[in-house]
């Protein structure tokens, strides 16, 4: 089964919620909508489950239109951000309950909800009620509901944004092998880059309502087609520099004149715009091919694994990563080092002029 | 100035079999950031809340500068708190609301005006000092509600109850370097409470990690990243956390699914050997062949760096894999940075000699 | 965003139509129809125009005397209940204990009085009030005041107004009980620690956060002080003289006693009039104090 988005708009209340959009899944796909809140994302996934109707455009099921078609009528499950389970019912109760509105027998629903229990470490709290389970629990009960049910389409929407960021970390880890059902869909809408990458699959980038990017993930993450889809696909936020091309060198800013090396050496003259994720940029040690400049520190926000420094230049604040704890103070004075073989190079309509498919 | 002593303080509620925090001691220094971090229901809420004088502790005292405060109010204990949403007066204005603790205190006119200007200038809120306080934004009215607390210079210690909760994710970090900001500003005495181990490693000097009513472990951000001592604060801190598995150590070898791991050190006699080893993934990495025999799951790219999963007999573990590495089939070899490896019995961290 | 439509759920309200046709549409019908017709007896009626309307808001008239008065009573009459039961009422919820056993029993206990049948009530303090066998009048007489509830308007009057506040007060309690329960702790912590006073906890923090049940709350007790009815018919009927004649007695002497239903019916539209309106400010201003919150 596959499912297409054809020239899709959405009007609401006056504003333009997703404009023209064509989008199609497959069957068997993972499929990630990647974009910051109100980008459209869960605007998108509710024409796909028919939940709502598109002001403009078509929604088309195996090639037929089924634009009008109720969500009823339609084999969808969903999970939500809000972990929505039956308060009143136990979580076998709850997995069991799609099944017992199909008319399943008792014996096929039995080994269904024991398998799908299974699959999510839920068979020594079969008989809890969800105000009896941690919050991660709940969020497995409802996912456990959404895949018991074998549906073709299976839409989560941001499922793990309200779990403490250690629990996140499991159920990220685990969701894409509980997820992979053979010929199911799967649309997973979130804001975080992290998320789309460990699904893999293919990644949807949104901005504003827009589609900006859609294919292979690693492909959208190290080629984007555009300074928005790069920008989209970045945590922390994509570091920009507006440089100016002059023969072989590149001028930032008033004063600052550096030489043009790695990517930017091939350019022809005029205004760009350099992109480059926290990674690239290093305090301290040069690049084989570097963009330097001078920098204050401003803050180190230390995770454990990672430390993102925030540094301040004449030119606008940049975030780097750096591996591990890294004790930099705030007010240091430090070498900001750009790594301009790996840099994406934008011109000023936000196409892609020099990137690197390092992927 | 203070500097608050914990002697001995444990609690349990009303009406509960269980211990909400198990008796512990500790001097908290005038001028440094504490954070206390750890999962819900750890007892961090009511050790802060046994601080700032919301409930009397079961056992023990609370001493500010060796003064006994353990029965006094909060009202009298000079702390300022700054809670999970804001809390702001709806009717005044921003100047108003941050004037409020030192008009109470009948503070003359013309000092209230000049210690607001002061405050209002460290937060970023001078241009908002005439708004009503109900207009602005999430974000703002937080730094409103830390405003009131800093403006009374003579504040004991500012807690912090989980603040960034309702900030919105993008905006958090903003709010962080501000806390920072103002901590080298004003040398206050600081304790943030957090289940969320970026804000706490951010913004502490120390961490204490807490699960379930106990102290795990008190210290700095690195050390916790380098040297965790309890087996849960290698899980909690890091993303992902530490590799653990359970092993037979004898003298310098542990034996993990019929391999032998090479500690680099030698460890006293383990009751049955049953101990487990513990190691980041961050210290460990992953190459086609030499090292510790393994199979590989997956390689998951996450842009900046590849993280591998692999099982060593029954165990999961991650580890890195190093750029300009390639790893094809299922098989490939381990290595751990020895002095990174450490040995853990009942969860509790035991020192190897390394001579 | 439109749902896909499903017009079977029309037929579902169909019956509900039919009975809010039957027992609402159909009467107020009538009532228009009455009120612009006359009369000469024997159920002949003849086409009046608004000239009822007319007469009753010219207060030189017979009907717009008495109209405009008992419009005046009715006004005075909340605006003097409100004053004393709102207060009344914040001032004992703020009492009330913030949890424990004793909260349920503590409730109960207070909204007694709305339990009693209106004319119940009626009827317990026509005795309670008499000068002889009543004991809020004997008590009144005893201490030396001229206390006459048939006889003297100004008792009469006290009298209505603390049946009302005896009667409703507790609604207010308990709405605002229930709206100073929905504040934080948290908020009641930061004042301790700002060393705010009772009474800066009280005008800075409760009451900004008690103005939406406020409203409602003065919202339905205007509406229902302006219908009132039942108690001074039974207490008073009205007297004396015409002292308690409020605009729901007054209608109801000129529809069934003099059965002069065009002006009767006038009296009843334009009532109803008023009361809309001044729901419909109540309401703008509810909404208003919604969207300045979120400005």
């Amino acid at each position: 089964m596959s499912i297409s988005l054809e020239n899709v708009t959405v009007v609401s209340m006056g504003e333009d919620v997703v404009t023209d959009v064509s989008l199609t899944v497959e069957r068997g796909s993972i499929n990630v909508l990647l974009g910051p809140t109100l980008a459209g994302k869960t605007t998108l996934m509710r024409l796909m489950a028919g939940l709502d109707q598109p002001t403009a455009g078509r929604i088309l099921v195996d090639g037929k239109d089924a634009t009008g078609v109720p969500v009823r009528r339609r084999s969808v499950a969903m999970v939500y951000q809000q972990f929505m389970n039956y308060p009143s019912l136990t979580v076998y109760e709850n997995i069991a309950s799609p099944l017992r509105v199909a008319r399943l027998d008792a014996g096929e629903i039995e080994r269904r909800v024991r398998r799908a229990a299974d699959v999510l470490g839920l068979e020594s709290l079969l008989d809890r009620l969800p105000n009896q389970l941690s919050g991660g629990q709940q969020q497995r009960t409802a996912i456990a509901r959404a895949i018991v049910k074998n549906a073709e389409l299976v839409l989560l929407d941001e499922p793990l944004a309200n779990l403490d960021y250690k629990l996140r970390e499991e159920l990220r880890e685990e969701l894409p092998s509980i997820l992979r059902q053979a010929g199911s869909i799967l649309v997973y809408a979130t804001t975080e880059p992290l998320e789309a990458l460990l699904l893999g699959g293919l990644t949807a980038t949104l901005s504003q309502g827009r589609l900006v990017q859609f294919g292979p993930t690693p492909k959208v993450y190290h080629v984007p087609s555009s300074l928005d889809s790069a920008r989209v696909f970045s945590d922390p936020p994509l570091n920009e520099l507006t440089v100016i091309k002059q023969d072989s060198s590149l001028r930032l800013g008033q004063d600052l004149v550096v030489p043009a090396v790695g990517v930017t050496a091939s350019i022809p003259n005029g205004v760009y715009r350099l992109g480059f994720r926290g990674d690239l940029a290093r305090i301290g040690t040069a690049w084989p091919a570097s963009v330097s400049l001078a920098a204050t520190v401003s803050l180190a926000e230390i995770s454990g694994s990672e430390t993102f420094v925030h540094v301040e230049t004449g030119l606008g604040t940049f975030v780097c990563v750096e591996r591990g704890v890294s004790m930099r103070q705030p007010g240091q004075s430090v070498m900001l080092h750009v790594d301009a073989d790996r840099v994406f190079v934008f011109d000023d309509t936000g196409s892609p002029v020099a990137i690197e498919p390092s992927a | 100035m203070a500097r608050i002593t914990l002697d001995g303080i444990a609690h349990s509620y009303p009406r509960s079999a269980t211990m909400a925090l198990q008796p512990l001691n500790h001097v908290w220094e005038q001028g440094r950031a504490y954070a206390l971090l750890g999962p819900s229901g750890c007892g961090k809420t009511t050790l802060l809340n046994i601080i700032s004088g919301l409930i009397s502790p079961s056992q023990g005292r609370v001493l500010f500068d060796g003064k006994d405060v353990t029965l006094l109010p909060t009202e009298q204990r000079n702390i300022a708190q700054v809670f999970q949403f804001p809390v702001i007066y709806d009717t005044m204005t921003v100047g108003e609301n941050l004037a409020f603790p030192l008009k109470n205190r009948r503070m003359e006119r013309s000092a209230i005006r000049a210690r607001v200007a002061e405050i209002a200038e460290l937060l970023d809120l001078t241009g908002d000092l005439p708004r009503r306080a109900r207009a602005l934004t999430v974000e703002a009215k937080q730094k409103v509600s830390l405003g009131r607390g800093l403006v009374r210079a003579d504040v004991a210690a500012m807690l912090f109850d989980e603040p960034l909760t309702v900030i919105d994710p993008a905006l958090k970090w903003h709010l962080r370097s501000k806390l920072k900001a103002v901590h080298r500003a004003l040398d206050l005495l600081m304790i943030y409470v957090t289940h969320d181990q970026v804000e706490a490693l951010t913004f502490a000097d120390e961490v204490v990690v807490m699960k379930d009513g106990r102290v795990l472990q008190v210290a700095s951000p690195a050390q916790l990243f380098e040297r965790p001592e309890h087996t849960f604060v290698g899980y909690f801190i890091g993303s992902p956390g530490m590799n653990l598995m359970a092993a037979k150590v004898s003298d310098h070898v542990a034996h993990v699914s019929g391999q032998d791991i090479e500690l680099g050190a030698r460890y006293p006699k383990i009751k049955n050997g049953d101990a487990v080893i513990g190691f980041r993934p961050d210290f460990a990495s992953l190459s086609p062949e030499g090292g510790i025999p393994v199979q590989v799951r997956r390689i998951e790219d996450l842009g900046r760096r590849r993280l591998a999963r692999v099982a060593l007999g029954p165990h999961e573990i991650f580890a890195n894999v190093p750029e300009g590495v390639s790893i094809g089939g299922g098989q490939a070899g381990l290595t751990i940075q020895q002095d990174r490896l450490f040995v853990y019995v009942d969860d509790e961290l035991v020192l190897g000699d390394r001579r | 965003m439109d749902k896909p439509l499903n017009n079977r759920a029309w037929f579902m309200v169909a019956p509900v139509f039919v009975l809010v046709l039957f027992s609402a549409l159909l009467p107020m019908m009538t009532v228009v129809n009455y009120s612009v017709q006359d009369s000469l007896g024997q159920n002949q009626f003849f086409w009046n125009g608004d000239a009822w309307f007319r007469d009753l808001l010219n207060p030189s008239t017979e009907i717009g005397a008495r109209f405009s008065d008992a419009l005046l009573r009715n006004l005075s009459f909340s605006l003097v209940t409100l004053a004393i039961e709102v207060p009344l009422g914040i001032a004992v919820a703020l009492c009330l204990p913030r949890g424990g056993w004793t909260v349920g029993p503590l409730l109960v206990i207070i909204a007694l009085p709305m339990l009693i049948p209106w004319n119940v009530i009626g009827t317990m303090w026509q005795i309670f009030s008499r000068a002889d066998i009543g004991l809020f009048g004997a008590a009144l007489t005893g201490l030396g005041l001229h206390y006459n509830v048939t006889q003297n308007a100004i008792s009469a009057w006290c009298t209505i107004v603390v049946i009302d506040v005896w009667h409703w007060t507790p609604l207010i309690v308990l709405l605002t009980y229930a709206g100073l329960r929905a504040i934080p702790d948290a908020y009641y912590q930061a004042a301790r620690i700002d060393a705010a006073s009772r009474w800066a906890t009280f005008v800075n923090i409760e009451l900004p956060k008690l103005q939406k049940v406020l409203v409602i709350a003065i919202l339905l007790r205007f509406m229902q002080t302006f219908m009132i009815y039942t108690e001074p018919f039974v207490v008073t009927g009205g007297g004396p003289g015409s002292a308690t004649t409020f605009l729901s007695i007054d209608l109801v002497k000129i529809a069934l006693g003099q059965v002069d239903l065009g002006p009767a019916a006038a009296v009843s539209l334009v009532y109803n009039l008023i009361t809309l309106t001044i729901c419909w400010i109540f309401f703008t201003i509810m909404t208003q104090l919604d969207r300045r919150r979120y400005a």
